[in-house]
């Protein structure tokens, strides 16, 4: 079973989206043990003792840098790529503090938007940054 | 003078008896050892041989190896540029991962991210390794665009090669991502040999002396 099954189906969070199921567009993203995998080819078996974390536990109250920063620059259009996104460019600040725009489209090349939010995902990762060296999120 | 002849007689009649029973013993213990030998001296003459230096034999040899290493399978890992290639027609890699430092790619976009322990099921589906990744940015191998004297030199020098000896070189075609190529998962060809003529043909190479074919 894939994690992303377990994670949608049985415990019953679905922060996380389904999107082409052959980890294409990343829409599937979760941490497992801090790594941005694709949950939709990775098996269960892979997470089994694992640390796993979904958009859902990424930050106490939806207040991840982040996530403030996709607020503040009203990122989504339609939204169901977000999750996916936002999991991607907090693995890019934890290794990458403060990222160029080179940085940001080799950390978040692997997640489509069909909406073509990308100028705006691209400025809000800045503004994240920005947010986690001034220890606000 | 009897008394002499008595002496040489009882003298020579041990030692017929003892080169009789020598000749046996040396029948009767040559029929077990004797063939062990022979299959010994065979062995080692053979070993000795397959070491010997030979130009013709190694390039020829080499030349079925550079068709295993310009498959798809092997080049699209061995990349000119930082990004991996794909398919059969080695596009370059959909989303553009990034080699990285380690050759296992960057931030959110590591090899083992999609790529998993085992293939995934499923066409064209990210093919798996538990260990899958490009050669490091410090020693890229690059194999995209090499001339067979080219990749040849490449392989055998150990600053370019991954720092590899010559017996590291020779396990190195039973590497487990070498191996992966014969199992690319659905949609993708194999390599244009198999596995067994690939690693006869590569350790051809190596012990007849490593020789690169002539530059073009």
């Amino acid at each position: 079973m894939p994690l992303l099954w377990a994670i949608r189906d049985v415990i019953g969070l679905t922060g996380t989206k389904y999107g082409c199921g052959v980890a294409q567009c990343g829409a599937c993203v979760v941490h497992l043990n801090g790594e941005a995998v694709r949950s939709c080819v990775t098996k269960v078996s892979r997470a089994e003792g694992q640390k796993v974390v979904t958009i859902e536990g990424l930050s106490g109250n939806n207040d991840h840098p982040v996530q403030t920063a996709w607020q503040e620059i009203d990122v989504p259009q339609c939204g169901y790529c977000h999750s996916g996104q936002i999991m991607s460019a907090a693995v890019l600040l934890r290794e990458n503090p403060n990222p160029s725009d080179e940085d940001i489209d080799a950390a978040m090349s692997g997640n489509i938007c069909r909406c073509g939010t990308y100028l705006r995902i691209r400025k809000a990762i800045h503004l994240a940054a920005e947010l986690q060296q001034k220890g606000k999120g | 003078m009897t008394e002499h002849s008595g002496n040489k007689t009882r003298y020579a009649l041990p030692v017929s008896m003892v080169a009789v029973l020598g000749l046996m013993v040396s029948i009767l213990t040559g029929m077990g050892s004797a063939p062990m030998d022979l299959r010994d001296a065979t062995d080692s003459e053979a070993r000795s041989e397959s070491y010997k230096k030979d130009s013709i034999q190694s390039v020829k040899a080499f030349l079925e190896v550079y068709k295993v290493l310009m498959s798809p399978r092997c080049m699209n890992c061995h990349p000119a540029g930082d990004v991996p290639l794909q398919g059969e027609d080695s596009h370059l890699h959909a989303m553009s991962p990034q080699r990285g430092k380690d050759g296992k790619g960057v931030f959110a976009m590591k090899c083992s991210n999609c790529h998993q322990a085992s293939n995934t099921p499923g066409l064209h589906t990210p093919p798996g390794h538990p260990d899958w990744h490009l050669p490091p940015a410090d020693m890229k191998m690059v194999f995209e665009g090499r001339t067979p004297h080219q990749l040849a030199k490449q392989l055998m020098d150990p600053n370019q090669n991954g720092r590899k000896t010559k017996e590291q070189l020779l396990a190195h075609a039973n590497d487990g991502l070498v191996l992966a190529a014969w199992n690319p998962g659905e949609g993708r060809s194999t390599p244009p040999m198999s596995h067994e003529a690939f690693s006869k043909a590569w350790n051809t190479w190596i012990k007849k002396g490593g020789f690169a074919p002539p530059a073009q």
